[in-house]
């Protein structure tokens, strides 16, 4: 009894450490806790998508905020969209990055992560955590997160990888496709080639 | 073998020229994007060097990184790296980066000595940033900030001002220059170098396929945003949202 207590006291106070973490230190454990049970996941270390995707879906996820990225990644389109199709342009953005980006997973091995140090103003709502990835024999590679603060805490907006944001590097390719078919030929492709990953996903795990 | 390749590139040559005629007097692409005013010349190059690469560079690459392990091949990529610690120098020179540039100096040379001809990048572990700068950056930061988009079959995306900093470039590049090798000796040195740079982005080859909707155009906005992140060492202030 004392030790279950003890237990949930201890749940208690790391939910709102989390709460009340500087974006930084958010930053830092999530990925340090996405990193320690990929190195003991040979499932993941060998290639499982599938796996790596739930991994992501269950850690990283919350802490993104997909309907700013999605905004970020249509620019000036995004105020035409209706909120039902805003809606399903973030569902669907969402797929294909955490299945893109999922993928990184399972080709990580010994690299270390290096925070740059972090500044931040009392008050700011709109912050830059800077790191780098580090791997013997390799040049290390930025990593830059940006991320705001909403009511139900600090949620990441941008990464970028060496400078190249991966959200707006979406947005010349997402303004072609509304100029082609509109919003909705904008959600069609989209939708379209997560359902051409999803058949090679299959196909990689039926074999 | 040699006749061979020769009638291969000869034949790749041909198609190049044929696509780069349709690209320019075809009707451009229906995008506007005010950084790519050549989209169509530009698009016909990147479908003449995704073949090339389908056919020559990546195969090349593939058989190089299946033969090397992984500590030769950045032994490889070191000692390349560490030549142009020069360049370095002298375009942080010209951007007014003293410090910068004596730091590249430092790097040159412990890398060519403890580190081993520059093998080894023994610098960074003793905490000696590497800064990559290039003669197009360096005319960035001395005002051409904005540059029209071009790709090129073989070296890939570029912009104006890239193409004529490559230019530059060559002449301050140790592995270009034959004062101390013969032509044959240079000529596989630049060989070498671009296998190992092609085999280095293997892995990323998967990502952006899965990752674009319109791969030319996610190659060209990630080569403009990686640009813009060199010519501000790392910083580049965040566009309007």
């Amino acid at each position: 009894m004392k030790r279950l207590f003890a237990l949930a006291f201890a749940t208690l106070l790391s939910a709102a450490a989390l709460a009340q973490n500087t974006p930084d230190v958010l930053i830092r454990q999530v990925s340090e806790e996405v990193l320690e049970i990929v190195r003991k996941d040979k499932d993941i270390q060998s290639g499982n998508t599938a796996k790596a995707i739930s991994l992501v879906d269950a850690k990283v996820i919350p802490h993104f905020n997909f309907q700013h990225m999605t905004a970020l990644a249509v620019g000036k389109d995004w105020r035409k969209a209706s909120p039902q199709q805003q809606q399903q342009l973030t569902a669907e953005f969402k797929t294909l990055l955490v299945r893109t980006y999922s993928n990184a997973l399972t080709s990580y091995r010994d690299q270390k992560i290096v925070y740059k140090p972090f500044r931040m103003n009392a008050g700011d709502t709109d912050v830059l955590v800077r790191s780098e990835v580090q791997q013997a024999g390799h040049k290390p590679v930025q990593i830059d997160y940006n991320l705001e603060k909403l009511d139900s805490g600090w949620k990441v907006y941008d990464v970028s990888v060496a400078g190249i944001s991966l959200i707006t590097n979406y947005r010349e390719q997402f303004a072609q496709e509304v100029r082609n078919g509109g919003i909705d030929g904008l959600i069609n492709s989209i939708a379209a080639k997560n359902k051409s990953l999803e058949a090679k996903v299959a196909k990689a795990e039926g074999k | 073998m040699t006749k061979h390749v020769t009638g291969y590139l000869r034949r790749a040559l041909g198609a190049l020229m044929v696509a780069g005629a349709l690209g320019v007097a075809g009707p451009a692409a229906a995008g506007d994007n005010p950084h790519d005013p050549y989209e169509g010349f530009n698009r016909a190059m990147f479908a003449v060097n995704e073949g090339l690469d389908m056919v020559l560079f990546k195969p090349i690459a593939q058989g190089y990184d299946a033969a090397l392990p992984l500590p030769a091949q950045a032994g490889i990529s070191s000692f390349f790296d560490n030549l142009l610690e020069i360049q370095n120098a002298l375009n942080n020179l010209l951007q007014g980066k003293g410090g910068d540039a004596a730091i590249d100096l430092g790097r040159l040379l412990v890398n060519s000595t403890v580190g081993i001809f520059g093998l080894f990048d023994v610098a960074s572990e003793l905490g000696l940033e590497h800064h990559r700068e290039d003669f197009g950056q360096t005319l960035a930061v001395w005002g051409w900030a904005e540059s029209d988009f071009l790709f090129w079959p073989g070296l890939g995306p570029r912009t104006v001002r890239d193409t004529g900093g490559l230019a530059v470039d060559i002449y301050t590049d140790p592995t270009w220059a034959t004062k101390y090798k013969s032509v044959a000796t240079r000529n596989s040195l630049v060989g070498l170098r671009f296998v190992d740079l092609r085999a280095s982005l293997l892995p990323t080859d998967k990502l952006v396929d899965e990752a674009a909707l319109d791969k030319y155009a996610y190659v060209r906005d990630g080569y403009l945003q990686r640009r813009r992140n060199l010519i501000h060492d790392g910083r580049a202030p965040r566009l309007d949202d």
